[in-house]
C-alpha cells in the first residue's frame, strides 16, 4: 500500500462563459476565452485532499494532459493541496482529438508506473459531457469502480462508496486499489488560498509525454459538424380548445 | 396631496410634449414614440422595453417601497450607448434611473417621477484583472459572486459581502458594507477608479482613465463623491476594486454572554487586542431564540458573538486563545470554534439564517431590517433602549448587528395589511434613527438613504451640508434628471406644488381651453382672475405673458374679442415645443 492517490484534472472553458460555435462550425471559440479546472475535478482533488488532511492516504498527485497551459490547472491543484503534479503533454492535433479513450490508457499507465492505489476523477467533464474516463480506466487496470460518488469512506484496504443513481442512493463496498469518479454532492471544494499559490509554485510538476508511456493517442473519432442548438421560436395563444386541437393537426402532433 | 395633483393632471387638457422642470411622460404619448425609437435606434429593438411586467421587474427592489415602475426600460451593451440614451434622456428631459441588480433595501430603484431605467446587467464583462497588484475593473453586470467566482484560480478575492448577490457598481452607489467590513473595509475604501456616464452623457473617470494606484493624493477625491450617490449624480459604469488574498486559514467562533454590555465589552477588547478579527456578529436573545427555533439548535438564549478570524494556520490557534480568554473575563461561556469547512457552517449557520428565523417567527409577514451605526461605545446603550422600545410597542424586531463596526439591524417582522402595526413600525424606525444621531452616529450604516431616510439626512449632516450636496448635485446634473425623488428636498416637491397651485389659482389668466403644458397645475373649474396692473401685456407672477387684448371666460373679467394669442407660459417655452 503506498498510499498515494491519482488525481485527474482536466483544463476546460469556465463554466460562467458563454460558448459560442466557431464561425466553420469545427468547433467552439477557445482563444481568448476564460479557462479553469472542470468543476467535477475541483470535487476530486478536494476529496484527495480530505483524505490526506485526515491522515488516511499519505501523498496527492495530480495529472492532466494537454498543452503548456494545462500547467496552471495544475498548479491550482497544487494549490488545494496536492503534493505533486504531472503533465503528460499533449499538443496540437493530438489534443484537438484527444478524448475519454486516450486519457483512460494514460491514467491506466501512470497508475502502473506510480503504484497508485486509489484515482479519483471527476464524474464528467464540462466541455464534452462523456461521463466515460473513469469507467474505461477502471476496466483497462481491471480494477473495481464507484462512480457519481457522493459519499466516500476509506478505511484499511477497503472503501464503502455512496453512489447517486436513478433510483437513489446505493452503497458499495470495493477492495482497493480502485477508481472513484465525484459528483457533485461529495464535498464543496475550497477557493485556492493566496499563500497556497505562492507555496504551491515551489511544487513540483513532472513532463512526461504519451510515447514515453507506450500509449497511442490518435483517435478513431472524426467531428464532422458543431451546431448551437436552434433558436427558441415564440410560442403562440390560441382563444378555444377547437383552435388547439387544429393546430396540433396542422403540425402533425395528432 | 398627490391624488389632488393626480386629479388636476388628468383635468387638464393633455399635450404631447413634454414638460421641463417637471416630468409628466406618460408611454401612451406621440413625443414617446419619437424617443423609443431614438432608444432602439441606439440599443436594438431588443435592447428597449416597454412591457409593463419588465417595467414593474425595474420599479421594485428587496425593499417594503411600493413599486414605481418606468416608462420605459433600456438595455446597454457598452458606455457608448449608455453615453447616447443618457444626451437623448438629457435632451428630452426624462429622468434616468440606474438599475443594477435590484436588490437595494431602500427604495433606490423606484421610478417616482417615471422616466428611462438604464438596466445595466448586459455589461457583465470582468475586465483588466491585475494579480500582483490587486486591482480589478468590472462593469455592472458583475456581481459579487460572480467575480469571486472567476477570481477563484488566483487566490483573491472581493471581501465586502453586504449578504446578496449585488452588482459591484451598485454596491458603489450605496456605498455598501458587510459582515467583512470590521477588517477589510466598506466600498468606500475598496473602490479605486469609477467611470461615470453624467446626465448630459459626458463620460467621466474620476481617478483618470485606467489608472489604479493604491494611493494617490492628486486633486480632489471624486470617487468617494460618487461612491455613495444612490445614483443621483451619474451612471457608475466600471468600477476598479481591490482585491485581497484569500487567507490560508479561517476559524469561526462562537460564544454566549449574559448580556450585552459584555458582548460589545469582549468586542472592545478583542479589537484593541490587535486580533486580525473578520467578523464580528452580535445578535440578541429574541433572535437566537428565533434561529434555535428555526433550525433546530440548542444555543443559551442569551446574547451571541459570531466571530471569524482570518490569517495563517499557525497563528490561529494563538488568535483563538487570545480571544477565549477575553470573553472568559467578560463574563462569556459556551466558547466553541471551529477550522474545517462543515464545523465551521455548522456552527455560523444561526448567523446565516437569521433573515429566516425572524421571518418564521410570524408566517405570512414581511421583514425590514433597520440600519443603524454609533460609535462602538455607545452600542450597548443603544441597543437596551431599542429593545424597551421594542417590547414597548410590541413590535417583533430580533437584533443583529455588525458590532465590530457598532452597525446593528433590527429584523422587524410586520403584517403589511394592519395600518396601526405598519404605523408603530414606522414611528419606532424614526425614534431609533434619531437616538443613533443623538449618539453621534448615523441614521445608515449601510443600506443608504434611499426613499425613506431624506429627512433623516437633513437631521443628520445639518442644513449646510445639504446645500453644499446640492450646489454638487446643482453642478453635476442641472437638469435634475439622474434619479429624481431621492435628491434631498423630497419632501417639498408636495408643498411646492401646493404653492404653485395657490399661486397660480390666482394669478394665470389664460383660458383653460387654450394649450398648456402637462404640468400646468391650473383647474378646470372656475376661479376668479386678477391682473397685476392694466398695461398691455401684463405678466402674472409666474412670468406669463398676456396680451391685453383677450378674451377670458370663465368668471375672468371679460375684453375686447380678438383672435386668441399665443400664451407665453414660462413652462412652455422652456419646452422650446410650437
Amino acid at each position: 500500500m503506498s498510499g498515494r492517490v491519482l488525481v485527474g484534472v482536466k483544463r476546460v472553458i469556465d463554466y460562467a462563459v458563454k460558448i459560442r460555435v466557431k464561425p466553420d462550425h469545427t468547433g467552439v471559440v477557445t482563444d481568448g476565452v476564460k479557462h479553469s479546472m472542470n468543476p467535477f475535478c475541483e470535487i476530486a482533488v478536494e476529496e484527495a485532499v480530505k483524505l490526506k488532511e485526515k491522515k488516511l492516504i499519505k501523498e496527492v498527485v495530480a495529472v492532466s494532459c494537454g498543452p503548456q497551459q494545462v500547467q496552471e490547472t495544475i498548479r491550482t491543484a497544487l494549490a488545494m493541496g496536492a503534493d505533486r503534479g504531472i503533465h503528460v503533454e499533449v499538443s496540437g492535433k493530438d489534443y484537438e482529438t484527444l478524448g475519454p479513450l486516450q486519457v483512460s490508457k494514460i491514467l491506466a499507465a501512470l497508475a502502473k508506473k506510480e503504484q497508485a492505489d486509489l484515482i479519483i476523477l471527476g464524474k464528467q467533464a464540462i466541455d464534452d459531457d462523456c461521463n466515460q474516463t473513469g469507467q474505461m480506466t477502471a476496466a483497462l487496470l481491471d480494477w473495481p469502480q464507484g462512480t457519481f460518488a457522493s459519499e466516500v469512506t476509506l478505511d484499511a484496504d477497503k472503501l464503502k462508496v455512496v453512489r447517486e443513481i436513478d433510483g437513489g442512493l446505493e452503497t458499495i463496498k470495493i477492495k482497493l486499489p480502485a477508481v472513484v469518479t465525484a459528483d457533485l454532492r461529495l464535498n464543496t471544494p475550497r477557493y485556492a488560498t493566496l499563500p497556497n499559490i505562492m507555496k504551491a509554485k515551489k511544487k513540483k510538476i513532472a513532463n512526461v509525454k504519451p510515447a514515453d508511456l507506450g500509449v497511442d493517442v490518435s483517435s478513431r473519432l472524426e467531428v464532422l459538424k458543431v451546431d448551437e442548438p436552434p433558436q427558441r421560436q415564440a410560442g403562440v395563444k390560441v382563444e378555444t380548445v377547437d383552435d388547439l386541437v387544429g393546430k396540433l393537426k396542422e403540425a402533425g402532433r395528432i | 396631496m398627490t391624488l389632488f395633483r393626480l386629479v388636476l393632471r388628468f383635468a387638464s387638457p393633455r399635450l404631447p410634449f413634454i414638460c421641463g422642470g417637471c416630468r409628466t411622460y406618460s408611454a401612451q404619448t406621440g413625443a414617446v414614440e419619437r424617443v423609443i425609437s431614438s432608444f432602439r435606434s441606439v440599443s436594438g429593438d431588443e435592447g428597449v422595453s416597454v412591457g409593463l411586467a419588465v417595467r414593474e421587474q425595474h420599479g421594485r427592489d428587496e425593499s417594503v417601497h411600493s413599486c414605481r415602475p418606468p416608462d420605459v426600460v433600456v438595455f446597454p451593451r457598452s458606455v457608448e450607448e449608455v453615453s447616447a440614451l443618457a444626451k437623448i434622456c438629457h435632451h428630452h428631459q426624462l429622468p434616468i434611473i440606474p438599475f443594477g441588480t435590484g436588490t437595494g433595501l431602500e427604495g433606490g430603484v423606484g421610478a417616482l417621477k417615471g422616466g428611462v431605467c438604464f438596466s445595466l446587467r448586459k455589461m457583465e464583462q470582468v475586465l483588466d484583472l491585475h494579480e500582483e497588484d490587486f486591482d480589478v475593473t468590472v462593469e455592472p453586470g458583475v456581481t459579487r459572486k460572480s467575480l469571486n467566482s472567476y477570481l477563484r484560480d488566483t487566490g483573491l478575492w472581493f471581501p465586502v459581502d453586504p449578504g446578496a448577490d449585488a452588482s459591484l457598481c451598485g454596491m458603489a452607489a450605496t456605498s455598501a458594507s458587510g459582515t467583512n467590513a470590521v477588517r477589510y473595509g466598506t466600498m468606500r475604501e475598496n473602490v479605486l477608479n469609477l467611470e461615470v456616464v453624467l446626465a448630459d452623457g459626458t463620460i467621466l473617470h474620476t481617478a483618470g482613465k485606467g489608472r489604479r494606484p493604491r494611493k494617490t493624493s492628486a486633486g480632489y477625491n471624486l470617487t468617494n463623491l460618487f461612491v455613495g450617490s444612490e445614483g443621483t449624480l451619474g451612471i457608475i459604469t466600471k468600477a476598479t476594486l481591490r482585491l485581497y488574498g484569500i487567507p490560508e486559514s479561517m476559524v469561526s467562533a462562537v460564544c454566549s454572554f449574559p448580556s450585552v454590555q459584555s458582548a460589545v465589552d469582549s468586542t472592545v477588547q478583542i479589537l484593541q487586542a490587535g486580533v486580525p478579527i473578520a467578523r464580528i456578529e452580535f445578535l440578541d436573545d429574541v433572535m437566537i431564540n428565533a434561529c434555535n427555533r428555526f433550525n433546530n439548535l440548542s444555543y443559551a438564549v442569551t446574547p451571541t458573538l459570531f466571530l471569524e478570524f482570518h490569517g495563517s494556520s499557525k497563528s490561529m490557534e494563538e488568535q483563538v486563545s487570545i480571544t477565549e480568554e477575553i470573553t472568559r473575563d467578560n463574563g462569556g461561556s459556551d466558547f466553541a470554534w471551529a477550522e474545517d469547512e462543515e464545523t465551521r457552517s455548522r456552527l455560523w449557520k444561526a448567523r446565516h439564517d437569521a433573515w429566516y428565523a425572524a421571518l418564521a417567527l410570524r408566517p405570512g409577514c414581511k421583514a425590514y431590517s433597520t440600519d443603524v451605526c454609533v460609535p462602538i461605545s455607545r452600542l450597548p446603550q443603544i441597543i437596551v433602549e431599542t429593545k424597551e422600545d421594542l417590547i414597548r410597542n410590541n413590535i417583533t424586531g430580533p437584533i443583529a448587528g455588525h458590532v465590530g463596526d457598532g452597525n446593528f439591524h433590527c429584523l422587524i417582522v410586520l403584517d403589511p395589511n394592519d395600518p396601526d402595526e405598519v404605523q408603530r413600525v414606522h414611528s419606532f424606525t424614526e425614534r431609533l434613527a434619531r437616538r443613533a444621531l443623538a449618539m453621534d452616529g448615523t441614521c445608515t450604516g449601510e443600506h443608504g438613504i434611499g426613499l425613506g431616510k431624506r429627512d433623516l439626512l437633513k437631521e443628520e449632516v445639518g442644513p449646510l451640508a445639504i446645500e453644499v450636496m446640492q450646489g454638487l448635485k446643482a453642478t453635476l446634473d442641472p437638469k435634475k434628471l439622474m434619479n429624481p425623488g431621492k435628491d434631498r428636498y423630497g419632501l417639498w416637491i408636495g408643498l411646492q406644488s401646493v404653492v404653485y397651485i395657490l399661486l397660480v389659482y390666482r394669478m394665470c389668466p389664460a383660458p383653460f381651453s387654450s394649450p398648456r403644458p402637462l404640468c400646468c397645475p391650473r383647474p378646470l373649474f372656475p376661479i376668479s382672475f386678477r391682473t397685476q396692473g392694466d398695461r398691455t401685456g401684463s405678466k402674472c407672477r409666474l412670468n406669463t405673458h398676456v396680451d391685453k387684448n383677450t378674451e377670458y371666460v370663465e368668471g375672468a373679467r371679460k375684453r375686447d374679442v380678438f383672435p386668441k394669442p399665443e400664451i407665453r407660459c414660462w413652462w412652455f417655452w422652456r419646452e422650446g415645443a410650437g
